[in-house]
């Protein structure tokens, strides 16, 4: 199946902005909403943006509405230090059971769903396997809350696959990200003056770059893979070989013992590490990502090269902050540049490109449409019309004969009617038709 | 209806045999298909001192060319029989016995197989997961070598990497076990070793090491202690506790003779399933193993000096 209306929920999460941003350049996909409780972080172009509660709880009506085919959930909180501890269980645990509630039942358009989750859900044990693979378990109950939260969103996924057969469920778990643009537990972690580290052990890491996951969402929403895939980097590496790459030291700030109440008061003194975190800077973790490798996917970064990009920008950043202006999100002024009739400049305007499968499908509805309504022709004589400025058309119609300039005309009065590109087409027109007597 | 079964079924089970793929090469489609993921292994990259599963070939050199030189040459004099029954390329599993406080047999195993052998290979020694959660031991420990022994790390290490693992079947009940019951082999696990060697579709090349028993005698066990340092076991040696930790190395200087048996192949598909057969073949390798420990022990004129 191929998809053509992508709902992405979480689309203020980077993960979400950074999907949607791949989606839009590929004019196969018709459309793309997100939804999300909070504004959009990431610039958005033909994205339309559909606010909801935490719950999700209206959210069926708008996947009906909008027909959507195909649902990325990105929204899952992965890391406790993003959010506190009972939002994180609304979103993750009530906000799935909510989501998946609209996209089954009966009349759902829903064909494919795809969760990114984490591999918090392995957790980290002293009785890990090296390198988990999709089949296996935890050997031990979770006893931190995120990870509680993601067992349980990963249940109801299963679930609902269970009972929707007809609906390709993918589900990646996703190994620590790294990367200049995303914050996490990790790169906080990293970005100290040393790495910390519990005195006595030296655990396994892996690691996935920031646009290797987006890659592998944009990968299982492009192709039907139903089934659970592990998402990291090629490599597994020891925390001290990680610490070497960035060029700092590694220091034993946490003793074996009561690592935890430790953990707290460092996050009391401002050293947050996240529960969720302790297991794996003790026993680490190592994920077997052969399963996606299997299906296609390439990889454009190792553990070592997620690091050591890291590494660059960590030391590139202290020069270069603040020349990007952050992205703030004003609704009204995304709406008027969407919308607006006003809006003339083709630039600022991000229309919905056909390709040719869907124009001849358009063409056969409205060439059985009743012809006495005038709508415009969908397609114009002129390739690549929609990227031409106005003053390039100008300087293209003189070439064209009578009959493509009154399809011109027509086409440009229903999509955009600039009045410069009309008067020349008309003056085109007289040309043609005097030198026709 | 086998595309609504397999979709059905699709979070539980994995089968990348039955799905259908695109426009791949060949070769990796035909892997694909046989859901062979072997040609999907990371790559290595030169530039790291480590491999995946946090082994140093740096730490190793440097415990090769000093401490397991020095006990294996002028301590222990190792002498070697067999060491062509081990293969020299793909996987293969060495069984062997198992004996002494912080056991000496492990490194001699390897460096016998550095040393002697026709093709030098690395050699990956399975041990307790309790070495992972133990401060200290779970630094150094993997750099060395050591993984635990959990199957599908075996499976990943004998199948998809071909490469030479250790296995101790007696487990923590070898090296534990005290001096009067020296040369008697204790159970053979539940015969887990037979099974990934049979799933891996690779050899099990028995290997007997006799004099590592006199080096390290245990002549007690101390419960409390034990529990206490946390350890998983607390023996009473000549040298520990009362020389410290380092009285762990502090061996007798017993003479060693580690033989290598006729490797034992495993050729067909599925075996592993037959429970009978894999408890037969479990006893059939600890008979060996015990039978000619036994005949070493015979012909041993000396603890100190050998054969």
């Amino acid at each position: 199946m191929i998809s053509r209306r992508v709902l992405i929920t979480g689309i203020s999460t980077y993960w979400g902005g950074r999907l949607a941003q791949a989606l839009e350049r590929d004019p196969a996909i018709e459309t793309v909403i997100g939804v999300d409780s909070r504004d959009p972080t990431r610039e958005l172009e033909r994205t339309e943006f559909v606010r909801v509660g935490t719950q999700h709880a209206l959210l069926r009506r708008v996947v009906l509405a909008a027909e959507i085919d195909t649902v990325v959930d990105t929204r899952l909180v992965v890391d406790s230090t993003t959010a506190s501890a009972s939002e994180a269980h609304e979103n993750n645990v009530i906000g799935t059971m909510n989501i998946l509630a609209a996209c089954s039942g009966p009349g759902s358009t829903v064909r494919k769903f795809v969760l990114k989750s984490s591999a918090h859900y392995y957790g980290t044990a002293q009785d890990d396997p090296a390198f988990f693979t999709e089949t296996m378990h935890r050997p031990h109950p979770p006893r931190t809350a995120i990870e509680r939260d993601i067992v349980e969103a990963e249940a109801s996924i299963a679930d609902f696959a269970d009972k929707n057969p007809a609906v390709c469920v993918a589900l990646l778990r996703f190994a620590n990200v790294l990367g200049p643009d995303v914050r996490t537990a990790h790169t906080r972690l990293f970005s100290l003056p040393a790495v910390p580290m519990i005195l006595g052990f030296d655990p396994r890491y892996q690691f996935v770059h920031e646009d290797d996951v987006v890659a592998a969402l944009e990968h299982l929403t492009r192709n039907d893979l139903p089934g659970i895939f592990n998402v990291g980097g090629d490599g597994v590496l020891a925390l001290s070989e990680v610490a070497g790459l960035l060029g700092k030291p590694y220091v034993p700030v946490l003793l074996p013992w009561a690592t935890g109440i430790a953990a707290s008061v460092a996050r009391r003194l401002g050293l947050d590490i996240p529960p969720e975190n302790l297991g794996q800077l003790r026993f680490g973790r190592g994920l077997d990502n052969r399963k996606l490798k299997a299906t296609g996917f390439r990889y454009r970064y190792t553990t070592r090269e997620s690091v050591v990009k890291l590494r660059e920008h960590m030391r590139l950043h202290p020069i270069v902050r603040g020349v990007q202006e952050p992205y703030r999100y004003e609704r009204e002024v995304e709406e008027f540049l969407r919308w607006s009739p006003n809006v003339r400049d083709p630039a600022y305007r991000a229309e919905p490109r056909l390709n040719s499968g869907q124009l001849v499908e358009l063409q056969k509805a409205m060439s059985a449409a009743p012809a006495g309504r005038g709508r415009p022709p969908s397609k114009s004589p002129v390739e690549h019309y929609d990227d031409l400025t106005a003053a390039e058309i100008g300087s293209l119609v003189g070439s064209l004969e009578r009959d493509d300039l009154e399809e011109l005309r027509g086409y440009e009065e229903g999509a955009r009617a600039r009045s410069t590109v009309i008067r020349a087409i008309d003056r085109a027109l007289e040309r043609a038709s005097s030198v026709g007597r | 209806m086998a595309t609504e079964e397999r979709r059905r079924s699709s979070l539980r089970v994995e089968d990348p045999a039955r799905e259908d793929f695109g426009d791949p090469a060949d070769s990796e489609l035909a892997a694909r298909r046989a859901g062979d993921m072997r040609p999907f292994l990371p790559g290595i990259e030169p530039e790291r001192r480590l491999n995946d599963w946090g082994r140093s070939e740096r730490i190793e050199g440097a415990f090769d060319r000093t401490l397991y030189e020095w006990f294996y040459r002028y301590w222990f004099r190792c002498e070697v029989e067999g060491v062509e029954n081990v293969p020299a390329e793909g996987g293969a599993l060495l069984v062997s016995n198992h004996s002494g406080a912080l056991p000496p047999d492990a490194p001699m195993i390897g460096k016998a197989i550095r040393e002697e052998h026709s093709h030098p290979r690395p050699l990956n020694i399975t041990v307790e997961h309790f070495f992972k959660g133990y401060p200290g031991f779970s630094m150094l420990i993997p750099k060395l070598g050591c993984v635990a022994a959990h199957p599908d790390n075996v499976q990943r290490l004998l199948y998809d990497e071909g490469q030479l693992v250790l296995v101790f079947p007696e487990g923590r009940k070898g090296s534990e076990k005290l001096y009067k019951n020296r040369y008697k082999l204790r159970r053979f696990g539940r015969g887990g070793f037979v099974e990934a060697a049979m799933r891996a579709q690779v050899p099990i090349v028995p290997v007997c090491v006799v004099g590592a028993e006199e080096a390290a005698p245990v002549f007690a066990q101390v419960g409390l202690a034990k529990r206490l340092t946390g350890l998983i076991y607390f023996p009473i040696t000549p040298t520990f506790p009362h020389l410290g930790a380092l009285g762990m190395l502090g061996y007798l200087p017993a003479k060693f003779k580690i033989r290598f048996l006729e490797p034992i192949e495993f050729d067909s598909e599925g075996m592993h399933e037959d429970k009978s057969l894999v408890q037969t073949v479990a006893h059939e390798v600890r008979a060996r193993i015990q039978e000619n420990l036994f005949e070493m022990v015979r012909t041993r004129k000396s603890v100190w000096f050998g054969w």
